[in-house]
């Protein structure tokens, strides 16, 4: 019964596919995202891709086609997908895409792939990395610069290396200004529910100010915004993430440790458009003005002069390489504890 | 099955009402789909034809499909004993692990030993992770569903770990292992199929869907046809009358969830020796839940299970094809088109029932007697 079903609806779907097909032929410059698992309206990771490519839309004109992955068997899939469909450039969101990108873009050497925040090694693949601990460390120096307590706490989302490593180059801005400043960490949880429970982190972010911290980082995707909301509620300071999140609470929002996602898809879409893309790895930090702390007119009375000089020193002398900022990820394990 | 022997031909209860369930959570999923702007019968075509419509599709269908069977008869299993099992999740997450640990350690090993043995370890695991919380129940009267679900996140956290710091490739990004060696894979069935001569589009199904079919025999046989499966039915259905019968309910009730978390398990091998050959993090993506529902559907018997398994899996695998094509229908889209099915199929069941069955019940019987 089934084969007979299936061969009447292969019958109809191929004339259909035809018909589709042939619109589908014109070459032109298709454009594609794949996001994380999360979702694109995070108010965090995910949605930051997702600013970029509709900032991308705004600027060319171009419509591009967006998938959200839902479970593992999805990813690759949706990249061979993607690419059979005609996309000419497909970003590819998260470390989690690295394996079956390796294996599909082996299948298209002529679609142009990027990933951000993992590594593929073929010629038709870029690789966007940051180096989240340099601007974590900036947002840490500021963090221990503020602090009267000398107690500053984080909170992370899901226990993986890349949360890791934003609490590791964390700790080593704050010891590098106060040596005997304590760092309380928590991460939220062991599930990708972690990077979407604001109800929890603002518990963990109240846990941590009842132990004396007087400024939580949050790296945790919508989690922060619960911790962004206890700090305000307490009359406290907190660190946002990824994007600018000084305006979500003008005045308790200390600062925010702002990861380029957005402007790695925008400018693989527009290079790939112009013809610029290129493969290989690009590893972006504060020397590229990709990872960075924001200052504002929300955040502008919070940060003194004097403070400012600080971070902006320290950021200046990790661009130099005068100050080493360690990758938890390169030997999981921090210098700092 | 026990409400079929109603004076009503066996397929009205077994096959018409099921699809008047189905088509009246269909119809209004269209008229969701219609409220979002999409043209319906646009979208449940590239529903249907996204999950039956090519080789592929199918493909993918009937890998989902053969999860939800795992977790599925796992679900059954334990219902039959009166105990419900909503630990699959974690089940089939400690299941990856037993035979993810297979994979890594005996690399290089024959198939016909590796992956026997990985089938065995995926069960072991899996009945272990079930059998505390059946323990629990049995002796200490801790409530199965309160254990079984923290479980689950027992499960997220043990895997996690193990992950991040123990199986992990040092200065990887991603938390997970080193690829198995191929020896140690599950094959495929496209690749079976092309060493007997038949082309078959490329899918992650593989050998576990047999695995499955085995599975839903031997729940069969054992549930109805030994005398194991009888005493587990009885404490199912009155634990009393199976303490007067002789049965002990502690061994049944231990046996039971032993045996539903080793079904569960297999999901791992689907998954892990299947498909992505490494472990990985959250592959077991909800498919411990969604079993709850395939066994609600299938009415808890191996047959039902396989074939409400496959709608699943078609909507799975339709569904990502849905929003796929149509972006205004997102991924929260075809969730709500999945909930809709489970509540006509499930919650709602009885909504058509009373009229359906007089429909049928009036027509052929009273006539002879009449006459």
């Amino acid at each position: 019964m089934i084969t007979r079903r299936q061969g009447a609806l292969a019958a109809v779907a191929a004339a259909c596919m035809m018909v589709l097909g042939a619109g589908a032929q014109a070459q032109e410059f298709v454009p594609a995202l794949v996001f994380d698992m999360g979702g694109k309206f995070d108010k965090s990771f995910n949605e930051a891709a997702y600013s970029g490519a509709q900032k991308f839309k705004k600027d060319s004109g171009v419509d591009y086609r967006e998938f959200e992955v839902t479970n593992e068997t999805q990813r690759e899939q949706a990249l061979r997908n993607m690419a059979r469909r005609g996309a000419t450039v497909v970003v590819a969101i998260g470390f989690a895409h690295a394996t079956p990108l390796q294996v599909v873009a082996k299948e298209f050497p002529n679609v142009k792939f990027t990933i951000i925040d993992g590594v593929v090694d073929l010629p038709n693949v870029q690789s966007v990395l940051f180096k989240e601990q340099e601007g974590s460390y900036l947002v840490g120096m500021l963090a221990a610069l503020t602090s009267k307590t000398g107690k500053v706490g984080f909170v992370g989302g899901m226990d993986i290396p890349l949360i890791r490593a934003f609490a590791c180059g964390y700790r080593q801005g704050v010891v590098a200004v106060n040596p005997k400043a304590e760092v309380f960490e928590n991460m939220t949880g062991t599930t990708p529910a972690a990077w979407n429970d604001p109800t929890k982190g603002g518990e963990l972010a109240r846990s941590q100010f009842d132990r004396g911290a007087d400024i939580v980082y949050a790296a945790a995707g919508a989690t922060g915004l619960g911790v962004l909301q206890a700090a305000k509620d307490l009359g406290k300071l907190s660190i946002g993430v990824d994007s600018n999140q000084n305006h979500l609470h003008p005045g308790s929002v200390l600062t925010s440790m702002v990861k380029g996602v957005d402007v790695a898809v925008y400018n693989a879409f527009k290079d790939a458009k112009a013809g610029t893309w290129k493969g290989g790895i690009q590893n972006l930090g504060l020397a590229e003005k990709a990872v960075g702390w924001a200052l504002d007119d929300n955040n502008r009375k919070l940060v003194s002069a004097e403070n400012e000089k600080k971070v902006n020193d320290a950021m200046a002398d990790i661009v130099s390489g005068k100050v080493k900022v360690v990758d938890y990820r390169a030997g999981n394990s921090c210098p700092a504890k | 099955m026990a409400r079929s022997s109603d004076d009503v031909p066996a397929w009205v209860d077994l096959a018409l009402l099921p699809l008047v369930n189905l088509l009246a959570a269909f119809a209004i999923a269209a008229v969701v789909i219609a409220i979002l702007g999409e043209n319906p019968f646009k979208a449940l075509w590239v529903l249907f034809y996204g999950a039956l419509g090519y080789g592929e599709a199918i493909g993918f269908t009937l890998y989902y499909a053969t999860n939800f069977i795992f977790t599925g008869l796992a679900v059954a299993v334990a219902f039959h004993a009166g105990l419900f099992n909503i630990g699959g999740e974690g089940q089939a997450y400690l299941g990856g692990l037993g035979c993810g640990l297979v994979g890594l350690a005996l690399g290089g090993w024959p198939p016909a030993i590796v992956l026997p043995l990985a089938v065995l370890a995926a069960m072991l695991f899996g009945a272990a992770w079930a059998f505390i919380p059946g323990y629990l129940q049995a002796k200490r009267g801790s409530h199965i569903v309160i254990t079984t679900i923290m479980f689950n996140f027992i499960a997220a956290a043990l895997m996690t770990y193990l992950l991040v710091n123990v199986f992990i490739k040092p200065g990887q990004q991603s938390p997970e292992s080193r690829e198995f060696d191929p020896s140690s894979w599950m094959p495929f069935v496209h690749e079976v199929a092309a060493r007997v001569g038949i082309t078959i589009a490329r899918s992650p199904l593989n050998m576990s869907v047999v695995v499955a079919l085995v599975a839903s025999v031997g729940v069969w046989v054992f549930l109805w046809r030994t005398r194991w499966g009888y005493a587990l039915r009885v404490v199912g259905h009155n634990e009393t009358a199976a303490v007067y019968g002789g049965i002990a309910p502690v061994r049944v009730v231990i046996g039971a969830m032993a045996l539903s978390g080793a079904l569960a398990g297999l999901v791992g091998v689907n998954a892990i020796m299947g498909d992505q050959h490494r472990l990985i993090l959250n592959f077991t993506g909800g498919y411990g839940f969604v079993g709850i529902a395939v066994a609600l559907m299938g009415r808890n018997h191996p047959v039902g299970i396989c074939l409400a398994a496959l709608l699943f899996g078609a909507l799975y695998q339709g569904g990502a094809e849905l929003s796929f094509d149509l972006p205004r229908l997102t991924k929260e889209v075809v969730v709500v088109i999945q909930g809709l099915i489970i509540l006509f199929c499930g919650a709602f069941e009885g909504l058509f029932r009373p009229r359906l069955l007089a429909l049928f019940r009036r027509a052929p019987a009273p006539a002879p007697a009449k006459a």
